[in-house]
């Protein structure tokens, strides 16, 4: 059993769509978890469907919908970067992995959920996943924690490999769901699509079924 | 926000004429644009919080509308607007909400700088 999970993402939303399930089975089973979440997802192009976010509005909207996805799937405590969305990887890396280090060493965690770097599509994405590694390779090899890290890169299959961590969430099905609807201006439309039938194509692989049935991680080697 | 209304726009631009204002301008097709295959390209760009100067301020077409700023030394220029709110005092929201309500463009204009 896990001591504590640390998951390492840079918008509200990540830790739901990418590990909701996964983070869910933690929580139930009482691992601590802790979230450091780098912005408020201000840039987001989803505003709701019907929209009811401006580009004003929006951080606040989602620093609510981040709290009650939060609660759907048990994360207890969210530790806030204060970062501006897409910017982080124009940030000094190594003042960030400062950041991020001093956070593991005060919550030492068993394992680390974050980007894989390089392989997870958004700047952000990748950005704030490179400087959690850099700030956990800074650990001695008896403190550094597990990290399974998130990739969905067209090309990350071939090149890293399949997966080596695919957890069946079926159990946390309904629990995942419930986050994803908390993230309002964030799913409205893509759970519109679902209902109409637009997303049932088998050959998506990002098709809505497959995310409530798996989640998968590949094992970070330092 | 609600559909434009040029008549509310128009007076709102002027509102700000030959003032300090702090600007807000972007637009987008989404971060996941290229790895959703939606378009060949990730396109993108933001202003937060260029201050500038204006003298002369328009709005125009029939919806979508355009708004040009003319400045001393240039210009300010968005497409594709749909939508004003002017909630807050002294600032004027416009942006370009797409078929599925997503935002593509916006032009924000405020005697106050926009929060980071």
């Amino acid at each position: 059993m896990e001591r504590h999970v640390l998951v390492v993402f840079p918008h509200p939303d990540d830790e739901t769509f990418g590990c909701g399930g996964t983070i869910a089975q933690f929580a139930k089973s009482g691992v601590p978890v802790t979230y450091i979440c780098g912005t408020l997802g201000q840039m987001g192009r989803n505003m709701g469907k019907p929209f009811f976010a401006t580009r004003e509005s929006l951080p606040k909207i989602r620093e609510t919908e981040l709290e009650k996805a939060c609660q759907a799937i048990g994360i207890q405590k969210v530790i806030k970067l204060g970062l501006r969305d897409k910017t982080i990887e124009f940030e000094d890396p190594e003042l960030l992995a400062d950041r991020i280090e001093q956070i593991l060493r005060e919550l030492k965690p068993s394992l680390v959920l974050t980007h894989y770097p390089g392989y997870a599509v958004h700047p952000d994405h990748n950005a704030l996943g490179d400087v959690t590694i850099r700030a956990i390779s800074r650990l001695s090899d008896q403190e550094r924690p597990i990290v399974h890290a998130h990739a969905f890169a067209r090309d990350c299959q071939d090149v890293l490999g399949p997966p080596d961590i695919v957890n069946d969430i079926s159990d946390m099905a309904e629990v995942k769901l419930a986050a994803i609807r908390a993230h309002r201006t964030q799913s409205q439309l893509v759970l519109g699509r679902l209902a109409n039938g637009q997303l049932k194509k088998p050959s998506s692989k990002d098709s809505y079924s497959h995310m409530l049935r798996r989640e998968s991680f590949w094992t970070y080697h330092f | 926000m609600n559909p434009i209304d040029k008549s509310i726009v128009q007076p709102a631009l002027d509102s700000f004429l030959n003032r300090d204002v702090y600007l807000h301008l972007e637009t987008t097709n989404g971060a996941y644009a290229a790895h959703n295959r939606e378009s060949n390209m990730t396109v993108g760009a933001y202003i937060r919080n260029g201050r500038i100067s204006y003298g002369r301020g328009i709005i125009t077409g029939d919806g979508p509308y355009r708004v040009g700023l003319k400045m001393e030394l240039g210009w300010v220029y968005a497409e594709g607007l749909t939508d004003f709110e002017m909630e807050q005092e002294g600032q004027l929201l416009l942006a370009g909400h797409d078929q599925e309500g997503r935002l593509a463009v916006a032009l924000e204009l405020s005697l106050h700088p926009f929060e980071l």
